[in-house]
């Protein structure tokens, strides 16, 4: 049995307490909701771009420790790269959500998500953890309908 | 004779013949697993008494055969167990008469089975249909597809802060153009029992017939559909230490015999020609196909041992330990109850300050104790209390106050971890 502090390590417990770049954009290039009809979750993302590069991110919304941390570690984390950059970060970030042994992939460019490692333990949190990245995919196609985990 | 308790405990009652130590050894999984769990998520499903997993194995090993059909001793037999299944489950809820009780896949199947028969044939446009706001969705979105054919219309009772009717409301509803009022009998969420005789009485004041949904209420206390005074009552066997894929549905004869058909299929005729069909006689008329024999089986030994118990102990003991839940409880930092009726049932819904329901449900999974997280398919009675999800610790007879301080020890861990 993995040991809880694992899955809550205290730099998720600090950005669910104090999210980060939680605020409205109302001036926002891409905007979009998403939801984890599972619990319950809510979050909006917005997004700032110049050219293909997101220069700001923020989001608001309601969920568990696991998504809001995760949303607030991923407005810091993309910020300043490309939307192609981005793309790859939340593959690094799904493959250290769901796969046992990642030697033949490299995660190198997590640095701090790393700290969501824990979660894989926990099958039925990967969604919790996953659901702001779905919801940047479904900003940055400009997609208007809910990015859903389900 | 021996007073019934209500589930909330106010009134005396005979002292317990046996306490949950006694009943724990008749299910395996209390003591059989290797890692013992406190469960505390009896509103979701009950855990099986060995009794119900001999039945059903039985069944299987030793009388298994198609049942109203073949001429052969096997489906003799296993025709003879499933309708003594049926005499025992309409016993229990005290059904006037065994015809009167059809067998479902479960509480959900029976409320769509009356909305898509009953409903269809006599919802005409701008009636109304009266729900709660405590419904569960699936007491919701049957009568919604219901109004979709009809052009009926749904109108809400609605609740106060502790979670009880407003039953002026309800009256009010009543008034205008009532035709059907579908209500649970104890919430899944919030414990209250609702006062179902009374709301039956108004109902049919004003000319409305009434469904009750009793997933939480069987299992819980003793229940009589006469004294409840409703025309439908609908019930899960799984959630009653029966197994899954099986439940109940009662209405009065009347009533079942005006019915069309529900499924189409083998045993629910009566004759079959090209030119047309004619139906069976109630029960089966609604019973279309091979149904969960193994399943009504196993529900029949499920009431046998509830009535060896005495549901009247079960609910006596039950309130118990939900005083004892709520007294040890209130001593966590930051818990608030959701929900407070005056009559309530040994459901606990709460919530943390500042820590999300589901951060609590994964804390307490590894403390070893099993509740549930969520919305409990009630969304629009959290909607009401603005909250997207709460913690529920929902109790049965066979849980012990160690369960009870598994829990609250577990919730210091949550605390903990946030601090």
């Amino acid at each position: 049995m993995s040991d809880l502090r694992d899955l809550y390590q205290q730099t998720i417990i600090d950005h669910t307490r104090r999210p980060r770049n939680f605020r409205p954009m109302p001036d926002a290039d891409h905007h979009a909701r998403g939801h984890n009809p599972l619990c319950g979750d809510r979050l909006e993302l917005y997004l700032k771009l110049s050219g293909d590069r997101i220069t700001e991110a923020t989001f608001t919304g309601a969920g568990c420790a696991i998504s809001t941390a995760s949303a607030s570690m991923m407005t810091e984390a993309v910020k300043g790269r490309t939307i192609a950059e981005a793309q790859l970060l939340f593959e690094k970030f799904r493959i250290l959500l769901t796969t046992p042994i990642h030697e033949n992939v490299s995660l190198d460019g997590l640095d701090k998500l790393e700290v969501f490692g824990g979660v894989r333990e926990y099958p039925v949190r990967v969604k919790c953890a996953t659901l702001a990245w779905h919801t940047l995919e479904a900003a940055l196609k400009r997609d208007d309908h809910e990015a859903k985990t389900e | 004779m021996i007073e019934a308790p209500t589930a909330a405990g106010t009134q005396s009652a005979a002292p317990p013949v046996w306490n949950a130590a006694d009943v724990r050894r008749d299910f395996p999984i209390l003591h059989h697993v290797d890692r013992p769990v406190a469960y505390l998520d009896n509103a979701a499903t009950s855990q099986k008494p060995d009794a119900v997993i001999a039945a059903t194995t039985r069944y299987y090993k030793s009388a298994n055969a198609n049942i109203h059909r073949g001429v052969y001793r096997l489906s003799v037999e296993a025709t003879d167990a499933f309708e003594a299944a049926r005499t025992k489950v309409a016993a229990f809820i005290g059904a006037p008469d065994r015809d009167e009780l059809i067998f479902t896949g479960g509480c959900t199947e029976s409320i769509n089975l009356v909305a898509m028969t009953w409903g269809l044939e006599n919802l005409r446009k701008g009636e109304r249909i009266i729900l709660t706001q405590m419904e569960h969705h699936s007491n919701i979105v049957p009568w919604q597809l219901l109004a979709q054919r009809t052009g009926a219309v749904i109108e809400v009772v609605p609740i106060s802060a502790a979670g009880e009717l407003d039953i002026g409301a309800y009256q009010q509803l009543l008034t205008q153009k009532a035709a059907l009022v579908a209500v649970t009998h104890i919430s899944n969420v919030l414990g209250t029992i609702n006062p179902i005789a009374v709301m039956s009485k108004m109902a049919h004041e004003h000319g409305a017939k009434i469904l009750v949904d009793g997933a939480q209420s069987v299992p819980h206390m003793p229940v009589d559909v006469k004294q409840l005074g409703c025309d439908f009552f609908a019930f899960a066997g799984h959630k009653m230490c029966g197994p899954t894929g099986i439940g109940g549905l009662w209405a009065p004869r009347g009533i079942l015999e005006a019915m069309p058909p529900y499924q189409g299929g083998g045993d629910m005729i009566s004759t079959v020609e090209f030119a047309g069909s004619t139906w069976n006689k109630i029960p089966h008329k609604f019973e279309a196909g091979t149904p969960n024999i193994a399943g009504a089986i196993g529900l029949g030994a499920a009431v046998d041992y509830l009535s060896h118990l005495d549901m009247r102990q079960v609910a006596h003991i039950e309130a118990q330990l939900l005083a004892y839940a709520e007294k040890q409880l209130q001593t966590i930092p930051g818990l608030r109850f959701v929900g407070a009726a005056a009559d309530k049932a040994s459901v606990i819904s709460f919530t943390l300050d500042g820590i999300h329901p589901h951060d609590i449900g994964t804390i307490l999974d590894q403390e070893h104790v099993a509740i549930r997280t969520g919305h409990h398919c009630c969304q629009p009675l959290m909607d009401f209390y603005h909250i997207p999800a709460t913690a529920r610790a929902s109790l049965a007879f066979y849980n012990t106050p160690a369960d009870i301080d598994a829990l609250v020890n577990g919730l210091r861990r949550v605390i903990e971890v946030f601090a």
